[in-house]
């Protein structure tokens, strides 16, 4: 079917695409934010591996359709067949092959790294043992199990405000989180399904009203970070924001006797809007749920009992 | 191109004293009609109606995302703006344009002279117009439309205030519910007609792939509708009645929604594209001359993308709750998807390789649309990694994505359709040059638009949101930028299509020297679409018979 010279010509194409895209599957780590936890270098490899793929499939077939845009247009009058062969069972199944073992090479190895991340812990429904044994021992199953942790920090997310409670006691509208050491995040919603998100640290996870949810997570990176809400949560969502520090120990410490003692009333943006709506070109007044106020932080009484 | 062959391939003499017979009556375009194509051409020009409207929406949107802060529109009317936009872009532009796109097309295609329940074809028809109006009337509600976005989960749909029985979400629920009424109706007969009412010799393994489409298309209507009927009108209950399904301040579970929800908006994904992969089969091998490649394979991936998409929809929710077997499994379910729709952009590609390209409008669009979805597939093989999705998840990662299927992929499917039948649908060629500026007005900018939220989601900026970061504002002013060229871009297009329906050239009956039934008719086809029921005797895509290949009289027509 084909010359000698139009296969060297398809192994140049192969090779020429396989190092476009493991070159761009590198620089895929720099469109990621700073990696701020173990997960999140996980996770950055995934996508690394995914793009070089990716990119792989995506030049290769849109190459062929170039080649022909390029080389074979017909002439306006031109009806006549285009080539004569009316499919080849070869190319069938080479081509079924093909996307079937490549999906199977993208399970696994999402696969394998979710078990490293081994980061959500629901109260544990279901425990499933695969046969796959890799990686750390603690990780061998798919476990809702989570690692153990040794800080416990309680998040309460309500419309629109993020507060924690921290293991002395004392609650706070900021994130602190000291540096390598797992935390576990005990997530609790108050009205409607919030999300919890920072970008640095790759993870995701909705926080249903009703159920508590834990979350572990490593953080590995100094430095200040924003916490936001992902889920849809009404009027103000785009709002829910609020800092997130990690920090090494001593300062964590530091901050945790240093806020027990003291009592805040924290800014909130969205009562703010709520009181004083900003100028905007069309003004349509409908309805919004008010923003309940702040509690005042450290009077030991958060409003989570749901 | 316009060679008038249809005597010397059909051998049908009496197609030229149909010719007239259905035109100059617009009229019945407005009235109530049993003929198929008649309400297949209300469908497709209610639903593009609907898409300009949506298609506003966006750009209000995207006008608002010009800048961080919120500044041209309040949170709440912002909120309704995208509730709306993605309502009326699903339910009343891309779903009911495909059921009108395969009313006209079907019974052509398998040689019917009509659909099975022509009186039921035209209810399922009308109750879409009222449901519309019924939508958009929310607008002037005195606390306005829906806000909770079109997923409409609870408890955030819930929350309405409490002194209004009638309010956006109500309205929003009724009308969805009877759009999904119609779609039910619609999809009994489509199945029906495919199933008893191809002509003789019309087996199914020579039926077109964009019958296969619909057919699978269709049944998932069928299996995986209830499930959303149900669960909207659980939500109307919670919402109007005092019911506690959803509401976990009383015992009930939000999350039950989620998976009826997506349990049927999954595969409503499916039933977007795969009649857009029909339209690639269609068109990818008349303007390449070739017969599609793989016929077989294609049409029964057609089949497994349809049978497998039934059970992948809690990778919607990989962060809802959801624990980690779970997670797991539906990871790969959904990469298994990958294999038949891979299978077909392969399929697509072997037609064109080594070919004779016509690259007219259908064509321009077919192919691009082809090339961006093998994009939207490679992202959604991405998504469906629970790791990265857990980290993209709910931020403009998911919306470029699925963007590139909904708009690059079966939007531009969809012109390339509207470009290819309508010498057919209306007996007139449109305006060749006027088609190409379409089809560069619509794929440069919407490259540029949909691109550029994948950047901004990886970076972590989340959807829905009315204002913004400062650091994400470059990468949305050319999103912005880009939304208001595609905007621009529907203007060619309306200006050729009425211009051409008035005073284009007349059409020849297979101007593209296609195969396929629908082309062995007159243009357009005549009440009872065949002068004689015919009789198939050949494997579709037929490309290199002679008969099609053999341009007789080559200065004929135009
Ligand atoms: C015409 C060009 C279009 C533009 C510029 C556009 C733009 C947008 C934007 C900016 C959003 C908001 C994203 C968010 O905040 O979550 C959005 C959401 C959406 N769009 Fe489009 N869109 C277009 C066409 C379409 C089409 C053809 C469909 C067909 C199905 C569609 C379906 C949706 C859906 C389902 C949503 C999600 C709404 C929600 O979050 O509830 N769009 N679009
Ligand atoms: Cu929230
Ligand atoms: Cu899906």
């Amino acid at each position: 079917m084909f010359s000698v010279f139009e296969y060297v010509l398809m192994a140049f194409y192969v090779a020429v695409l396989m190092i476009i895209s493991r070159w761009i599957g590198q620089q895929a780590f720099s469109w990621m934010p700073p990696q701020a936890t173990t997960e999140a270098q996980r996770v950055d490899d995934l996508f690394s591996f995914l793009v070089s793929i990716g990119v792989f499939i995506f030049l290769g077939l849109i190459g062929i359709m170039v080649y022909a845009i390029v080389f074979h247009r017909a002439s306006p009058k031109d009806y006549s067949e285009g080539h004569p062969s009316r499919g080849d069972a070869r190319l069938e199944i080479l081509w079924t092959a093909t996307p079937t073992l490549l999906v199977v090479w993208i399970a696994l190895q999402s696969f394998n790294i979710y078990q490293q991340l081994n980061i959500l812990g629901l109260n544990q429904i279901v425990h499933l043992h695969t046969p796959l044994e890799s990686a750390p021992a603690y990780a061998a199953t798919v476990s809702d199990v989570p690692k153990p942790a040794s800080e416990t920090i309680d998040v309460f997310a309500k419309q629109w405000d993020w507060s924690f409670r921290y293991p002395n006691n004392v609650t706070s509208n900021q994130l602190h989180l000291p540096i390598n050491r797992s935390t576990r995040l005990n997530l609790q919603a108050q009205d409607v399904i919030h999300g919890f998100y920072v970008p640095e640290f790759r993870l995701k996870q909705d926080i249903v009203p009703g159920r508590k949810i834990n979350l572990v997570l490593t953080p590995i990176r100094e430095g200040k970070y924003r916490l936001k809400d992902s889920q849809f949560s009404g009027t103000y969502f785009a709002l829910m924001e609020t800092d997130v520090y990690v920090e090494s120990l001593d300062k964590y410490n530091q901050w945790l006797t240093q806020t027990a003692n003291s009592e805040q009333t924290p800014a909130n943006q969205a009562v703010a809007e709520n009181i004083q709506p900003p100028k905007t070109l069309f003004n349509s007044g409908w309805y919004t749920v008010a923003p309940a106020q702040p509690a005042v932080a450290n009077k030991r009484k958060l409003t989570n009992d749901t | 191109m316009t060679h008038d062959l249809s005597e010397d391939i059909t051998g049908d003499q009496e197609s030229k004293n149909y010719q007239n017979k259905s035109e100059n009556t617009w009229r019945e375009y407005f009235s109530f009609n049993t003929d198929h194509k008649v309400i297949g051409v209300q469908y497709m020009v209610m639903t593009f109606i609907f898409f300009l409207i949506g298609g506003l929406l966006a750009m209000l949107i995207r006008a608002e995302l010009l800048t961080p802060e919120s500044n041209l529109v309040d949170r709440p009317l912002y909120n309704g703006l995208f509730t709306m936009h993605g309502t009326i872009m699903i339910f009343l532009w891309i779903i009911p344009f495909n059921a009108g796109l395969s009313n006209y097309l079907v019974p052509l295609m398998i040689g019917a002279r009509d659909m099975s329940f022509p009186l039921l074809n035209a209810i399922s028809f009308w109750i879409l117009p009222p449901a519309g109006l019924l939508l958009l009337s929310s607008f002037f509600l005195p606390n306005g439309t829906a806000q909770a976005g079109w997923w409409s989960y609870p408890p955030i749909s819930l929350q309405v205030p409490g002194d209004q029985f009638i309010n956006g979400e109500f309205i929003w629920i009724v009308s969805l519910v009877l759009i999904g009424i119609s779609s039910i109706m619609g999809a009994v007969n489509f199945v029906t007609t495919i199933f008893w009412m191809r002509a003789p010799g019309m087996t199914f393994f020579r039926m077109p792939v964009f019958v296969w489409s619909v057919f699978s298309a269709q049944l998932l209507q069928l299996i995986n509708l209830p499930a959303l009927t149900a669960a909207l009108i659980l939500l109307l209950f919670d919402l109007s009645f005092g019911t506690q399904f959803f509401k976990p301040d009383a015992n009930g579970d939000p999350i039950i929604y989620q998976h009826l929800f997506w349990f049927y908006s999954h595969p409503a994904v499916y039933i977007m594209a795969l009649p857009a992969f029909g339209i690639f089969a269609e068109v990818l091998p008349a303007f390449s001359r070739n017969p599609l490649f793989g016929y077989r394979s294609v049409a029964i991936a057609t089949l497994g993308i349809a049978a497998v998409s039934i059970f992948v929809w809690v990778h919607h929710m990989f962060t809802s709750a959801t624990p980690g077997w779970m997670r797991m499994t539906f990871m790969a379910t959904s990469m298994l998807v990958a294999i038949p729709t891979g299978i077909k952009a392969f399929a697509w590609t072997a037609t064109i390789w080594r070919s004779k390209l016509h690259l007219e409008t259908p064509m321009l669009f077919a192919m691009g649309g082809a090339a961006m979805f093998i994009f939207g597939g490679v992202t959604g093989v991405m998504l469906a990694a629970t790791p990265f999705d857990i980290h993209v998840n709910n931020t403009y990662f998911v919306v470029g994505h699925f963007h590139y299927i909904v708009f690059n992929t079966i939007t531009m499917a969809i012109f390339a359709a509207i470009y290819y039948w309508f010498p057919k649908i209306t007996g007139r060629m449109y305006a060749e040059g006027w088609g190409k500026l379409h089809f560069w007005l619509t794929f440069i900018p919407a490259n540029i638009t949909f691109f550029s939220m994948h950047p901004l989601g990886l970076q972590g900026m989340l959807r829905r949101v009315s204002s913004y970061d400062p650091q994400y504002q470059g990468w949305n002013v050319i999103a912005s930028l880009g939304s208001f060229l595609l905007g621009a871009s529907t203007l060619p297009f309306i200006a050729n299509m009425v211009g051409s329906w008035l005073y284009g050239p007349k059409a020849v009956n297979n101007p593209w020297h296609a195969t396929g039934l629908e082309w062995t008719t007159s243009s357009p086809p005549p009440p009872e679409n065949f002068q004689e029921i015919p009789v198939v005797t050949k494997p579709p895509y037929d490309y290199g018979d002679p008969k099609y290949s053999v341009v007789l009289d080559a200065d004929n027509g135009e």
